[in-house]
């Protein structure tokens, strides 16, 4: 990246190139070095948590130690040159062609249900393209942002109203339901971030109060509604019940929550050290590499590093937050509120089911958790965010 | 905030932002939080539970120690079997969860597939026996009775059994040297019950699921030395059992040996001898019930008199021990627990329980000093005794006139006896009792250590039953209600006359009751264990001496652990002098009185014997007979039940015993290579540098005995019958108990503490006819 050209060995006759980077409108001060350095962060500890939970598995390594590793950090530099895509075209170029992304996600949801599409750990979430596996949901959850963003703050960036109009909201909602629809019955998880993503962006939108209270009741019922219309299969029952009282059947479906708990608090304050977990070495807890990635940085690194995690997340939702309260216009607004409730509601929600006090649900740590599909739309959200902080920079 | 520039927002926006971020930061906040109590509020039980998690502990079972005899010979120990074993992990990872593995296993050991299935499954309180009660980690034997080719085949083809494995491994034997059983006294083991494991966990030698425990005899008395500590192997598992490392476990320790003071050659004189005159009192046919003698149970001891320790002890019907090793199947413990096995598990040295017979005699005389009455005085054997309108005969109604204490128990004569508890009866009030009765014969019984256990180191002993008032009150409350429930029913048979007389007042000591007792009948219940401590205490002057069969515990590498040393229960209640002329009267028994018969031409000089015969007599069954002796150094007791007198059934075998402990042969003739303990071992047995302890194995006698056994079995077999009760002794077996008063049972069954005896059971059933 450019950043590095920058900073590294820098001869004293390039001395007046150094202000010109420093200057108040150059891009190396429109960038937020923070919101940066914390994704970084979060995603150099997921290579070593990923290598950790994997290294012994030769189960599924294919008797390579460093397989997951390669792959984890091939990912990671795909998100991040994407990040840099997206900083480079901008969020505002982008704007004419969310319908285009928008579709195409659709598509590549309703691909899952045909024979391309996979089924892993009973969720029908994954299509398989060229021996890779792809999930289509998490590019959804960008496409949703953008989508509302741009129905929401249309009527109120061209100056015509201060806050949306009960019409573009329910276009916006229209736009939120589609994907949810179609992903309800198999992947749960993916349906409660877009239900929060909605409520996040509702709220960012300067819409009247009544349509977030509106939709938290209508969310409500709807649960309740899919719950005695046993519209659920019997894993998501069993996996409520079970965080409801792990200790039911704790070899059965408490088993995950007990053993992510016993991992978790057998970490102590500093941990076992990498590689050293024995629960993780010997694999008592399911999808550690992805899923339950939080489990082998509290075995393994403690409290030190499982509250580290938590600030570096903490740090990246306050520099979004900031980005979103500084943005020029609503449709930047709503984009960077959207994907703050987005990684906000996604990373208290893999953390919480591994500490116990959420239900189990498919959900990766943004930056962290093994994945490439989740990698990449996380690192697209990062470029989104600085994108918006550019723009306002350089406006200012 | 200052280098925010203005923006287009409303201030609407701006709020819901902040809103937006408080609501975020409370989400971050809650998860630290819950961070902090998981792993430091909490940290040290997940730690706990994590730990528990990983490891998986298999149990390396002790080799139990041996038991030795006084000459280091064994008599429990250990041999090297081909065990085949099932690992279940193994077996479960395979797609027909180990079916096929199983089904050529059992082809190969020649077993039915079914049984070989069902003992690899995992008991459950739905599944019956045979099932494995053990932890799934560990390798579940699936027989200990390989051959080596079956073993060879499964080392040499793995790839065919895998999950199974062939290994020698230590199993519990009972060589039985010379032929000698021991069984009652060893006992056995079995496996633990998840109960005993809860309970041991918190005492210093836990249980392990794994572990076999002595259920009886010796087996069970010193469990906590046999066992040794069970080593563990702590293995590092992933979540699907396989080893993933080894943690630090726990060696095995070895038991301790356990050093007898049984000599098994003995013993198998003992065990031998005992079954040969039952053998032979089956051929005697008894008048009194018109049949031959039943002999169907007896029990022999040879007890180091100065000192208890036991030196042999035999029980019949007895088993062989090894039916235990390897698991005993229901079939064969149906055939030890049956009707007609008539309860070999009994030790009946110490469990059974019977009337003395006139072998009480040595305590009734006793009594009579304490009371007053002069050893040497005069006193009326006449032919009978009458209390009221009961008669009390003598045996065969001989009389002797007057004679001495001494002379009364040299002929056995009862007479005497019942005069003196008939007067002593009325000093103490009669059938109304002063305050405090003297009760000198009762108290007597109970001064020797009769009516309660002497505390020998095998468990489960029997107390017998001193009948005195407190007795008699005790048995009245118990059974009044029943006695007079019956009493009201019509009928006028001995049990509704009995019933009716007891209803009021049952409580009472009668004077037939104190006659009976003075001759070792009535109530009294007395085991052969008591009787051989009340004669060692007789020959050794006077001291009651708990007896022993533990003598010392030595550790594998030799080291003697600990060691018992004899333990006094108690002085005799008498005089040094009365002793003195007790050991006279036994000594002329032998000389000139009722046992004289079975023992001419015993070398008396040289090796002096003393006994006492007895015929005890229970309802509904033939005599019992009882010989009480000893040597200078050694007691030996024998009783045979249903079997005749004491002289008669058990004479020759207790004369054989003292031959072969004393090296003398049919003849009188003293050989001294012959000789197996002419005195008690002064030493344990020698331990060389291993700490093995030398077996002094007799090859030579086990030859000599095998002889003499084949011999004698010929010799008993053409032998003329021996008439019943040629002998002298004797108590005239239903002669006294003709009286009401003599009548025990109601019939309601009383239910004693301790092991039930065939005996006494049937005595408290039959209600006395009269």
């Amino acid at each position: 990246m450019s950043v590095h050209t920058f900073s590294s060995g820098l001869p004293p006759a390039r001395r007046s190139g150094i202000r010109r980077m420093m200057a108040r409108d150059s891009l190396f001060r429109r960038v937020d070095w923070l919101l940066l350095l914390a994704a970084g962060g979060l995603t150099v500890l997921g290579c070593l948590l990923v290598w950790s939970a994997t290294w012994t598995r030769t189960d599924i390594n294919e008797g390579d130690p460093h397989f997951f590793l390669i792959r984890h950090a091939l990912n990671a530099a795909i998100g991040i040159a994407l990040a840099v895509g997206v900083m480079w075209l901008g969020h505002q170029r982008l704007r004419s062609a969310v319908p285009v992304f928008y579709g195409f996600s659709i598509v590549l949801l309703l691909l899952v249900f045909t024979p391309l599409g996979t089924e892993i750990n009973g969720q029908r979430a994954w299509l398989s393209i060229a021996g890779y596996t792809v999930q289509p949901g998490e590019f959804a959850k960008v496409a949703v942002i953008l989508g509302m963003a741009t129905v929401l703050a249309a009527q109120v960036d061209a100056g015509d109203r201060d806050h949306p109009a009960g019409r573009p909201v329910l276009q916006a909602l229209g736009l939120a339901a589609l994907p949810l629809a179609i992903v309800v019955v198999d992947d749960m998880g993916m349906a409660m971030v877009i239900g929060m993503i909605v409520l996040g962006v509702l709220l960012a939108s300067g819409a009247t109060i009544f349509w977030t209270f509106g939709l938290m009741a209508a969310g409500a019922a709807g649960a309740v509604l899919v719950w005695t219309l046993g519209v659920l299969d019997e894993y998501q029952i069993n996996r409520f019940a079970a965080f409801a009282n792990p200790e039911l059947d704790p070899a059965g479906a408490g088993y995950n929550t007990n053993q992510a708990r016993i991992a978790i608090g057998s970490g102590g304050l500093t941990g076992t050290g990498l590689f050293q977990g024995s629960q993780t070495t010997g694999q008592f807890v399911p999808e550690q590499q992805t899923d339950f990635i939080f489990t082998v940085a509290g075995e393994e690194l403690g409290f030190v590093g499982g509250a580290g995690i938590i600030l570096l997340i903490a740090v990246l939702l306050w520099r979004a937050l900031r980005i979103a309260r500084g943005a020029t216009d609503l449709y930047s607004t709503i984009i960077a509120a959207g994907l703050v409730a987005w990684l906000a509601f996604q990373s208290f929600e893999n953390i919480g089911m591994a500490l116990g006090i959420m239900p189990v649900a498919g959900i990766p740590l943004p930056f962290v958790s093994y994945g490439g599909t989740a990698m990449m739309a996380s690192w697209i959200a990062i470029g989104l965010l600085e994108s918006i902080r550019m723009k306002r920079t350089l406006s200012a | 905030m200052s280098n925010i520039p203005e923006t287009g927002r409303t201030s609407r926006v701006t709020i819901r932002l902040v809103v937006l971020q408080i609501l975020v930061f409370s989400l971050l906040l809650t998860l630290a939080g819950r961070l902090w109590y998981l792993q430091i509020r909490q940290g040290d039980e997940f730690a706990a539970e994590a730990a528990g998690n990983h490891v998986q502990n298999v149990i390396q079972p002790a080799v139990r120690g041996a038991i030795l005899d006084a000459r280091g010979v064994p008599l429990a120990d250990n041999e090297t079997r081909l065990v085949v074993s099932a690992d279940r992990t193994d077996l479960l990872r395979m797609p027909d969860d180990g079916e096929q593995v199983l089904t050529d296993l059992a082809g190969l050991l020649e077993m039915d597939p079914e049984e070989v299935r069902n003992r690899v499954r995992l008991c459950d309180s739905e599944t019956p026996q045979p099932c494995w009660n053990g932890s799934p980690y560990q390798p579940i034997p699936i027989t200990d009775e390989a051959t080596v080719q079956q073993a060879l085949q499964i080392w040499e083809r793995p790839e065919s059994y895998p999950g199974i494995v062939a290994q020698p491994t230590a199993v519990r034997r009972y060589p039985a040297p010379y032929g000698a059983h021991t069984a009652q006294v060893l006992g056995y083991l079995s496996p633990v019950t998840d109960e005993e494991v809860a309970e041991s966990q918190q005492t210093d030698s836990p249980l392990q699921r794994y572990d076999q425990i002595g259920r009886s005899g010796l087996e069970r008395t010193y469990d906590e030395y046999l066992r040794g500590g069970a080593g563990i192997d702590r293995l590092e598992v992933d979540k699907f059992g396989r080893v993933i490392g080894e943690a630090e476990g726990v060696e095995a320790e070895a038991g301790a040996n356990l050093v007898t003071s049984i000599d098994s050659r003995i013993q198998a004189v003992v065990e031998h001898e005992l079954l040969q005159a039952m053998k032979q009192a089956r051929q005697a046919h008894d008048d009194i019930s018109g049949r031959n003698y039943e002999a169907d149970s007896g029990a022999a001891i040879v007890m180091e008199s100065h000192t208890g320790r036991i030196v042999a002890m035999a029980s019949y019907p007895d088993y062989d021990p090894n039916v235990w090793v390897g698991g005993i199947s229901a079939k064969e413990y149906q055939r030890l627990t049956g009707e007609e096995a008539n309860d070999p598990l009994l030790n009946r040295a110490i469990q059974g329980q019977s009337p003395a017979g006139s072998t009480f005699k040595v305590v009734t005389s006793s009594g009579a000093v304490r009371a007053g009455y002069d050893f040497d005085g005069n006193y009326e054997c006449s032919s009978s005794y009458s209390i009221g309108n009961t008669t009390f005969k003598n045996f065969e109604s001989r009389g002797y006139g007057p004679i001495s204490l001494g002379k009364a128990l040299e002929v056995s004569c009862n007479t005497v006896f019942y005069r003196l508890a008939h007067a002593e009866w009325q000093k103490d009030g009669g059938i109304n009792p002063g305050e405090n009765p003297n009760d000198w014969l009762f108290d007597t019984a109970h001064g020797f250590g009769l009516g309660s256990e002497t505390g020998i180191d095998l468990p489960s002993e029997a107390a017998g039953r001193v009948p005195d008032r407190a007795w008699k009150r005790e048995y009245w409350e118990t059974n009044k209600d029943a006695w007079c429930e019956l009493g009201k029913e019509e009928g006028d048979d001995f049990a509704h006359r009995y019933a009716r007389e007891s209803c009021e007042d049952g409580w009472r000591l009668r004077a037939g009751d104190a006659v009976n007792f003075s001759i070792g009948q009535g109530d009294l219940l007395v085991t052969p264990i008591q009787m051989a401590s009340v004669y060692s205490a007789i020959n050794n002057g006077g001291t009651l001496y708990r007896p022993t069969v533990g003598k010392a515990i030595v550790d594998v590498n030799g080291n003697v652990v600990e060691e018992f040393e004899p333990v006094e229960n108690g002085k005799l209640p008498i005089e040094k002098g009365t002793v003195s002329d007790l050991q006279g009267a036994l000594r002329d028994v032998i000389e000139v009185g009722t046992a004289s018969w079975r023992f001419i031409g015993w070398p008396q000089d040289e090796i002096p014997l003393s006994a006492k015969t007895g015929t005890a007599t229970t309802e509904g069954k033939q005599s019992r007979s009882w010989l009480t002796t000893f040597s200078e150094d050694y007691t030996v007791v024998m009783t045979i039940d249903q079997a005749g007198t004491g002289s008669g059934a058990s004479g020759p075998a207790v004369r054989n015993i003292y031959e072969a402990i004393y090296g003398v042969d049919e003849q009188g003739a003293i050989h001294p290579e012959l000789a197996l303990l002419p005195e008690p071992p002064a030493e344990l047995p020698r331990t060389d540098d291993n700490g093995t302890m030398a077996a002094e194995f007799d090859k030579e006698w086990e030859q000599h005995f095998a002889a003499y056994k084949k011999e004698h079995q010929e010799n008993y077999e053409g032998a003329a019958i021996v008439p019943a009760g040629d002998g002298e002794d004797g108590d005239g077996a239903g002669d006294f108990q003709a009286g009401a008063e003599a009548g025990t049972g109601d019939g309601t069954g009383e239910v004693l503490a301790g092991a039930a005896f065939e005996a006494d059971r049937r005595r408290e059933g039959t209600g006395g006819d009269g």
